[in-house]
């Protein structure tokens, strides 16, 4: 049981890294068997530990316009429920890439994602702030993304090491 | 005298060597550097040739430097290095290693591990001592032995022995001139370690015979599966052995040029006396980053370890798969396969590789006795390039059994 949550953790380190990586391949660097590698991913996708796989990109490199707002969002909560109903109310808006309960100065962090500055700030007052039990929202557009998910997109270190030394 | 000097500089074509000593005239240019020359320029070659870490130096490791720098600690340090520093690497050693050094005066900050080996052979050598040196080894041990007057005797260690020294294979080359003892493990190039139980009987050979060892441990950290035995912590060898190490290898700062040398306070004192004359002290940027990779670096090595453990895994079976026989390394980052059964040389063999299947690695030829017929591959390079290189490598290992069977 410890060895296979060992095991797990370190195969969400390799596929993190690359989530192409093959089971076979994963099973040699960790010098596991690859049988144990498969059960292991099947489990943690089963398990929703592993949600999806996905790909970072670094969409200022794309001909393809959009723009991305990170809205601070407060809110009353609702009785019994908190913030759940109301987390759920605007992230099931496909306009919406990612919900965060904050502590601090507002209660919800809202990653809004469309095509143009008028779209997201279409969404924010015909969506967003009408919603009753939202109290404020204050929007800040992104303008450059430097990292990503511990991605850094213009990495400067790369490797400028001689090819032959002792 | 100056007329002289500078006739001589308008005749660019005659010969300088005349006035060369000896001593530096005899020393070989090193068989990596013409593979450099080969490699250089180009782009599309996967490089395993590499005796250095993939990794930058942590970065709370230059945040250190950098913020040191900005306070404007730009002087020399004392001849030995900072105190601070000495503590730390005491410190180190007594808990990684259970060695006791006084930081007052046994220990001192050089130059890399390299300058660390030159200070004890010159400190060391009178003209014409023989210095004992196992191979297939690091470039570097014999050109210093000859530079600094003393005469190199390779001893020979096999793929059969996984390129352990045998008490045996000392002795067979133990002569009453016979003085100092190199000793490199992790071994570059074949990633043997020794345990406490392969030291027991080296080190009767060694008091039997009354040697002085330099211990070179600059891989100390890059072991998998069990921990660095290091030769002082054995009964009797703390003072008989100068052990060197650094910072390059274990906390990728080859840069930095940060390494140290540990041993009885008549040996460090001489060997200061020669350090201080010639370079006054160590860099002194490189020890406070040297001083805060010891202090909070444990964490980040370990982590860089974890990754040199896996690409070892990968790349023995990646060998083994491409038909070439491969022992398994327990130390550094290279594997040492055997290309013996192709039928080529050494050289040959890691020439085709580079010119037609754009691989660099190490002809085994340039590491001594014993290193003929292997090659040596550096797995310090990232997963998607050790599995290219090992399919190029299997590509031409195939293409060789081909020419073999056509030849027949
Ligand atoms: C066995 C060995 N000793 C010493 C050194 C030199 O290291 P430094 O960078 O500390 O001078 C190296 C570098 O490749 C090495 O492989």
């Amino acid at each position: 049981m410890e060895q296979m949550n060992e095991l797990k953790r370190k195969v969400l380190e390799l596929l993190k890294e690359d989530a192409r990586r093959t089971p076979a391949l994963m099973a040699t660097l960790l010098g596991a068997e690859e049988e144990d590698v498969k059960t292991a991913i099947a489990q943690m996708e089963q398990e929703h530990v592993i949600v999806k796989y996905a790909t970072v990109v670094n969409w200022d490199k794309v001909d393809d316009e959009r723009v991305t707002a990170l809205i601070e969002v407060q809110i009353t909560p609702e009785r019994g429920r908190g913030f759940e109903g109301i987390a759920e109310r605007i992230y099931l808006y496909p306009q919406v890439k990612s919900v965060y309960l904050m502590s601090g100065a507002y209660d919800l962090l809202v990653e809004v994602e469309g095509r143009n500055l008028r779209e997201v700030a279409n969404f924010v007052s015909e969506k967003l702030s009408p919603i009753d039990s939202v109290l404020s929202t204050k929007t800040n557009f992104t303008l450059k993304k430097y990292k990503q998910d511990g991605i850094i997109f213009e990495d400067h270190e790369e490797d400028n090491r001689l090819m032959i030394s002792p | 005298m100056i007329t002289n000097k500078t006739q001589l500089a308008g005749e660019q074509s005659k010969s300088m060597t005349s006035y060369l000593s000896p001593l530096v005239q005899q020393i070989q240019p090193s068989g990596i550097r013409r593979f450099f020359d080969m490699a250089a320029g180009s782009k599309d070659i996967i490089s395993l040739g590499v005796g250095e870490p993939d990794f930058k130096t942590p970065w709370h490791v230059r945040e250190a430097c950098v913020y040191s720098l900005e306070r404007g600690f730009t002087g020399y340090t004392s001849n030995a290095g900072m105190p601070e520093l000495r503590e730390g690497i005491a410190n180190y050693l007594h808990t990684r290693f259970n060695l006791d050094y006084d930081p007052a005066n046994q220990i001192i900050a050089t130059i890399g591990g390299s300058e660390a080996i030159d200070l004890a052979l010159r400190a060391l050598i009178s003209p014409g001592d023989e210095i004992l040196i196992p191979e297939p080894c690091y470039i570097s041990y014999s050109p210093i032995t000859s530079i600094g007057g003393g005469v190199p005797v390779g001893i020979e260690t096999f793929g059969k022995d996984r390129f352990k020294l045998t008490a045996e294979g000392l002795e067979a080359k133990i002569t009453p001139r016979s003085k100092i003892l190199i000793l490199c493990y992790p071994s570059n190039p074949t990633g043997a370690i020794m345990s406490r139980e392969d030291w027991e009987p080296i080190a009767k050979v060694v008091e039997k015979h009354d040697l002085i060892v330099i211990s070179d441990e600059i891989y100390a950290e890059l072991t998998y599966g069990s921990n660095h035995v290091s030769f002082a912590s054995l009964p009797g060898m703390m003072d008989r052995t100068i052990l060197v190490s650094g910072f390059s290898k274990a906390f990728a700062m080859t840069g930095w040029r940060l390494g140290y040398a540990c041993g009885h306070p008549d040996l460090i004192a001489a060997m200061l006396k020669i350090h201080q004359y010639t370079v006054m002290c160590a860099p002194s940027m490189g020890q406070v980053a040297a001083l805060e990779a010891l202090t909070n670096g444990m964490e980040e090595k370990d982590r860089m370890v974890d990754s040199y453990n896996q690409r070892r895994r990968l790349i023995v079976k990646g060998l083994r798969d491409a038909g070439l026989e491969c022992h398994e390394p327990q130390g550094a980052f290279y594997a040492f396969p055997s290309i013996a059964g192709t039928g080529l040389t050494s050289d040959e063999f890691a020439q085709r590789l580079l010119r037609e299947f754009r691989v660099a690695a190490v002809p085994g030829s340039v590491f001594g006795l014993g290193g003929e017929g292997y090659l040596r591959c550096s797995y310090a390079t990232s997963v998607s390039q050790l599995n290219e290189a090992l399919e190029r490598i299997g590509a031409f290992v195939a293409l060789l059994k081909k020419e073999k069977e056509i030849k027949a």
